[in-house]
């Protein structure tokens, strides 16, 4: 009697269905059974009750809760509560599986647990998430929501399509609205009519969901699919395909434009030097360690001091690392480089000998592994220009710390006083020590604006790639490659050739790897000195007598 | 050249190729016994002291400045490496006929570009031919287009960086990062037999005498003084109806050449070539061999190539922290205070002791210096 | 060869530096054993003509003859040595860390001048004799410039002046059919410049000679014709005297032209 009445009671708590309650009754005794498959059915026809309750219940098959208890001939699966002992025995309080009436407090050893192997486990385990997914899907944050869409597209339950419309009518973000479109429109994919298939890989194609490539594949390769289901999704991949290389092409353009923005900060100072005083440092990339390290120290003294403003370290690191970087630049030049004006090849070498010291200091000051950069919060996360492709805040700021370090080194040269003394010696140097220009000044100054802007070049490059003592080696010869590219003393040239060697480095990339990129672009570079060997801005006239 | 240089430079060459291995051949007991250790290091030395000879050549001389002789120092040393390799044949650890990297990384038929190594002969051209035609072909595109000075030694830089990554590539099948080592025999003899190692010694040392002799030719013929010239004005060089583009396409392919020689020496003593040796910074410590022995005179080379090699295995094992740093000191140090190296200091003191006398190589030494 | 005709012919020769053009459809001859001085403003073309002949600069338009029919624009700078034309740079260029003696035997025109050439040059009779030949060359020359008793230094260790006379020294000895000298006496004192004009008359004995000059006390030294360019063209030819009484030259010269010109 009392089974009796939990059946109605089932039943009219299950569903609009008798049979779907009835089911769910025979599953439940499945349960008990000791057969593999049987048990999964059951679990699938209660999971897809979609039935909160039922959904508990799974929870507490899934963490071994429930028995099975023998009631005379008839076995009846309850679930288990609180544990306690009652004098030597074991007893647990039961109640029933569905609504969880309490049944009394029964000793352990009467029942038998209903164990939920791994395999059940994992039958159980999707309709558990489906069930969480929709609670996230009502979440107020939109990445939650984000999430259990891009969830429910994957998991394509016929039963969420619902669930998912409801959430569109509400939805007002429009990456959650893009997502839930394509979940549904994933859904309609895996269990609509033919003709709504059709339309729903035509939504896909038109929504450039990567997401649903494998689904959108399966169909088009699907023999048992119509005609114009496989033309549709067909279709549908060639646009998403479509899409996806011009994400990847745009990637390619702004991770070239960031390699490029770095390169660029670097070979400036060193074109600039070299047109100037025709010395080529090879100390410039061990500059630029040092402001990378300048920036790793700002970030550990303000965390210990300032935990609060820590965010603000990246503020105070640019200019440090800058002027620890100049500072070093100009002792280097007034302390040794000045003595070897007109020696171009020993002067290479000198800096390479500076280059080893610093490159050797920093691994015995800070060890000789990568240390440890954090980006600030408001460098972290990106932003989503359109699907697919996101541009992260750290190589945007870098591209644009370039832009904005270049276009003041072009309104210092050519703007200002400065600038024109400095242009003036590196046309003519003795002249313009005639007119009253104190070249060494000049030098001096060029020479750490120059270490400067590697400086900053080490500072921006903390926040997107490693930070140890070896750095600078890893950047200085692609700097040197576009100053030689470039044309010696020539901004626009040099700003053109890390542009292009930047790109052309990203870009070759993904076909040949990175080590054939720079084969590849060494190559092209010394093919390019065929046709202009002085770079390519070359300043043409009269040639200077050797 | 005076009777007395020449004479100083036969007993040294007397000591290096005959003396020292004899030497070693006494019982350890002996006191003048010198070790198989001591020997093979001097081997080493001797190396490097013939790829010093070629950098000299090319920039003590010629005024070119290659900071990529790594390069052709590894594709002598792989030449030879890869012959040894095929040499060990199924005695490897794997006893497979391929060398044991190739089964490492699952290839299961010897790469093509492998089996001309199979011959001893082959080999030894290649030694000299490989790095000889890169250098070709990359002297060629360079000199062509008038690609001087600085731009040279960068695009050579390049070439250093660029071999080296290549080098470490797993998928060029010689041996990736790790790579050739474990050699066994060379051309049937042991390698691990003191014998063998004094035969390499000898060979080595008169290689260098065989290179030295080479430059000196070189240096002394009208070719040489060209290359001097080319040194002090290369338009006036070529407003004088000489082409300085093939006179340093030669002598580059010459140094190179050497290098390569130098490298297939360097492989069966040490034992082991991989990467490591021909990148940036290895290529331009070749250049300050040269620099602070004294570039422009042959001897200075070999004296640099020993003595900073000398110091450098005595401070890797001692203070190995400070072998970097004192490297960069010295690279400022020779181009601040010495410009013309070691030997170039002691000539200046050696011209200064004896005032005025004949014209020598070391009065030339002074007047540069006092230039 | 014979006597008669020209050493050199340039018909609208036009040379363009990015815009600035500086030759200008120049016609320009000069006949064998001739002296000829080429004087003009600062940037009216006269290195740039001196570096179009030697084969330094390509003119985008226009023809370049030497003696009968030698077709130079394809040719490279040594080849077109080789051929017998010598160039003495402006400022002084030679090989300072050879001897005096060597700048001037690597200067002496020989058959080949290719690597291996002066590679395996045989010790043989022939080789002695020639070198016989060489020696004797080698110390006229020296002579000539008056560098005889420095013959054993370093070229680096010379003067100023002495410098351009070894270089002038080391033209003469690639023995050229045509001399291409960029003015010979900046920097050097009254009794120098004097010296160096009674050399490059004598040079011209025997050869055909191109000055270019700014000194017009030098230029009437040595001068029998003159060519005054102007922006990239002749202005006008004639005899030192003539040139000089000329209007236009002296409108040039003195200031009255309308428009500047860069230093170039």
């Amino acid at each position: 009697m009392k089974r009796l009445l939990l059946l109605v009671f089932v039943a009219w708590l299950a569903g609009p269905t008798a049979s779907h309650a009835q089911s769910a009754v025979k599953a439940l005794a499945d349960l008990a059974l000791e057969d593999g498959d049987t048990r999964d059915a059951a679990v699938t026809v209660l999971g897809s009750t979609r039935d909160p309750k039922w959904l508990e219940f799974l929870t507490a098959l899934r963490d071994g809760n429930v028995y099975a208890r023998k009631d005379g001939g008839t076995t009846e699966i309850v679930v288990a509560g609180a544990k306690s002992t009652k004098g030597d025995q074991d007893v647990v309080e039961i109640t029933t599986a569905y609504d969880r009436t309490p049944l009394g407090t029964v000793p352990l050893a009467s029942l038998t647990e209903v164990a939920a192997d791994r395999r059940l486990r994992i039958t159980i385990k999707p309709f558990l998430e489906a069930d969480e997914t929709r609670e996230q899907l009502a979440s107020p944050d939109p990445e939650m929501r984000y999430g259990a869409a891009v969830k429910l597209g994957h998991q394509a339950d016929a039963a969420a399509a619902t669930v998912v419309e409801a959430a569109i009518a509400k939805e007002t973000n429009a990456r959650v609205r893009h997502a839930l479109h394509e979940a549904l429109a994933l859904i309609r994919l895996a269990h609509g009519e033919p003709a709504v298939r059709v339309l729903a890989a035509r939504t896909l194609g038109g929504l450039h969901s990567f997401e649903a490539m494998p689904a959108l594949q399966k169909l088009a390769s699907d023999a048992a699919a119509s005609a114009a289901e496989r033309d549709a999704a067909t279709a549908a991949i060639r646009r998403v395909e479509r899409w996806g290389l011009m994400i990847r092409t745009l990637e390619t353009v702004f991770h070239g434009a960031s390699l490029a923005s770095i390169l660029l900060l670097m070979s400036v100072g060193l074109a600039i030097v070299f047109g100037l005083m025709g010395v080529i440092n090879m100390a410039h990339g061990e500059l630029m360690a040092l402001g990378a390290y300048s920036t790793f120290v700002v970030q550990n003294i303000v965390r210990a001091r300032w935990p609060d403003w820590f965010d603000a370290y990246f503020v105070v690191a640019l200019p440090v690392s800058f002027v620890v970087a100049a500072a070093v630049g100009v002792v280097l030049e007034r302390g040794v480089i000045r003595r070897l004006y007109g020696r171009p090849l020993e002067t290479l070498l000198l800096t390479w000998g500076a280059s080893l010291i610093v490159q050797q200091g920093l691994r015995l000051w800070f060890g000789a592994a990568n240390v440890d950069v954090s980006s600030p919060r408001w460098l972290s996360g990106g932003f989503t220009l359109m699907t697919g492709l996101t541009l992260p805040f750290n190589r945007l700021f870098v591209i644009g710390l370039a832009g904005v370090s270049v276009a003041g080194m072009y309104w210092l040269l050519f703007r200002t006083n400065r600038g024109l003394t400095i242009r003036a010696v590196t046309q003519n140097r003795a002249m313009s020590a005639c007119l009253g220009v104190r070249a060494g000044a000049v030098d001096a100054v060029t020479f750490g604006l120059g270490a400067g802007l590697a400086g900053l070049a080490g500072a921006a490059l903390t926040q997107i790639g490693n930070v140890g003592p070896s750095l600078g080696q890893n950047y200085i010869v692609d700097s040197f490659m576009v100053v030689v590219t470039g044309g010696v003393g020539k901004l626009a040239g040099t700003i053109l050739a890390a542009a292009g060697i930047g790109g052309l480095n990203k870009g070759i990339e993904p076909a040949l790897g990175a080590v054939f990129a720079k084969v590849a672009i060494l190559i092209a570079v010394i093919l390019f000195l065929q046709r202009r060997p002085a770079g390519l801005f070359a300043p043409r006239g009269r040639h200077a007598e050797a | 050249m005076p009777k007395r240089e020449t004479g100083a430079l036969v007993a040294i060459a007397f000591v290096l190729v005959v003396v020292l291995p004899l030497l070693n051949a006494l019982p350890p007991s002996s006191p003048f016994h010198v070790s198989n250790f001591t020997l093979n290091l001097f081997g080493k030395f001797l190396t490097y002291a013939i790829l010093a000879l070629g950098l000299d050549l090319l920039w003590g001389y010629a005024g070119v400045l290659s900071l990529g002789h790594g390069v052709f120092f590894g594709l002598g040393a792989y030449a030879m490496g890869m012959h040894l390799m095929l040499e060990i044949g199924t005695q490897s650890v794997y006893q497979s006929a391929l060398p044991d990297f190739m089964v490492w990384n699952q290839v299961k038929t010897l790469p093509l570009f492998w089996w001309p190594f199979h011959s001893a002969l082959v080999t030894l051209i290649a030694i000299v031919a490989i790095p000889a035609l890169v250098a070709a072909a990359f002297g060629f595109l360079a000199f062509r287009s008038r690609i001087r000075g600085v731009y040279f030694s960068i695009i050579t830089q390049a070439l250093a960086l660029s071999a080296w990554l290549v080098f470490n590539r797993n998928e060029m099948n010689l041996g990736g990062t790790n790579g050739l080592a474990d050699f066994k025999t060379i051309f049937g003899f042991r390698l691990n037999q003191a014998s063998t190692q004094r035969g390499l010694y000898v060979a080595t040392a008169l290689a260098l005498a065989g290179a030295y002799l080479l430059c000196r030719w070189i240096t002394r013929t009208r070719a040489g003084k060209v290359l001097v010239a080319i040194r002090d004005s290369e338009t006036r060089v070529l407003f004088s109806g000489y082409a300085p583009a093939n006179y340093k396409l030669f002598v580059f392919v010459v140094s190179a050449a050497l290098a390569g020689v130098a490298g297939a020496l360097y492989a069966p003593q040490v034992g082991i070539i991989t990467p490591a040796k021909i990148g940036v910074l290895p290529s331009i410590e070749m250049v300050v061999w040269v620099a602070a022995g004294g570039r422009g005179t042959l001897v200075g080379a070999v004296v640099g190539a020993f003595g900073v090699n000398w110091i450098q295995s005595w401070l890797t094992t001692s203070y190995p922290d400070l072998w970097l740093l004192f490297l960069g000191a010295l690279f400022m140090g020779v181009v601040l205070f010495f410009p013309d190296g070691v030997v170039g200091a002691v000539a200046r003191l050696w011209a200064r002791a004896r005032a005025v006398g004949r014209r020598a190589p070391v009065e030339r030494a002074l007047e540069q210096a006092a230039r | 060869m014979t006597d008669a005709g020209a050493i050199i012919y340039c018909e609208d020769v036009t040379v363009d530096y990015d815009g600035f053009k500086a030759l200008s459809r120049l016609n320009f001859f000069m006949d064998r054993r001739e002296l000829r001085v080429v004087i003009g403003p600062n940037g009216a073309g006269k290195t740039t003509l001196l570096d179009v002949i030697s084969g330094r600069v390509k003119p985008a338009t226009g023809r370049v003859i030497f003696g009968h029919h030698t077709d130079l624009l394809p040719l490279r700078e040594n080849q077109i040595a080789a051929l017998g034309v010598g160039r003495k740079f402006q400022t002084p260029s030679v090989f300072v860390n050879l001897t005096v003696r060597d700048n001037v035997e690597l200067s002496l025109r020989r058959a080949s001048k290719g690597v291996f050439a002066t590679l395996f040059e045989r010790n043989t009779q022939a080789r002695l004799r020639r070198d016989g030949d060489e020696e004797a060359r080698i110390d006229a020359t020296l002579e000539r410039v008056g560098l005889a008793p420095k013959a054993d230094w370093l070229a680096g260790r010379l003067s100023h002046g002495e410098k351009q006379w070894l270089e002038i020294g080391m033209v003469i000895a690639q023995d050229p059919e045509l001399l291409l000298v960029d003015e010979p006496v900046a920097g050097m004192t009254d009794e120098e410049t004097a010296r160096t004009g009674e050399l490059l008359r004598s040079i011209a004995a025997d050869r055909s000679v191109l000055v270019i000059e700014h000194d017009m006390e030098f230029v009437r030294q040595i001068a029998r014709k003159v060519t005054v360019l102007h922006q990239g063209t002749v202005l006008c030819e004639g005899p030192v005297e003539q040139v000089q009484s000329d209007p236009r030259v002296l409108e040039v010269y003195l200031g009255q032209r309308k428009d500047t010109h860069a230093d170039r």
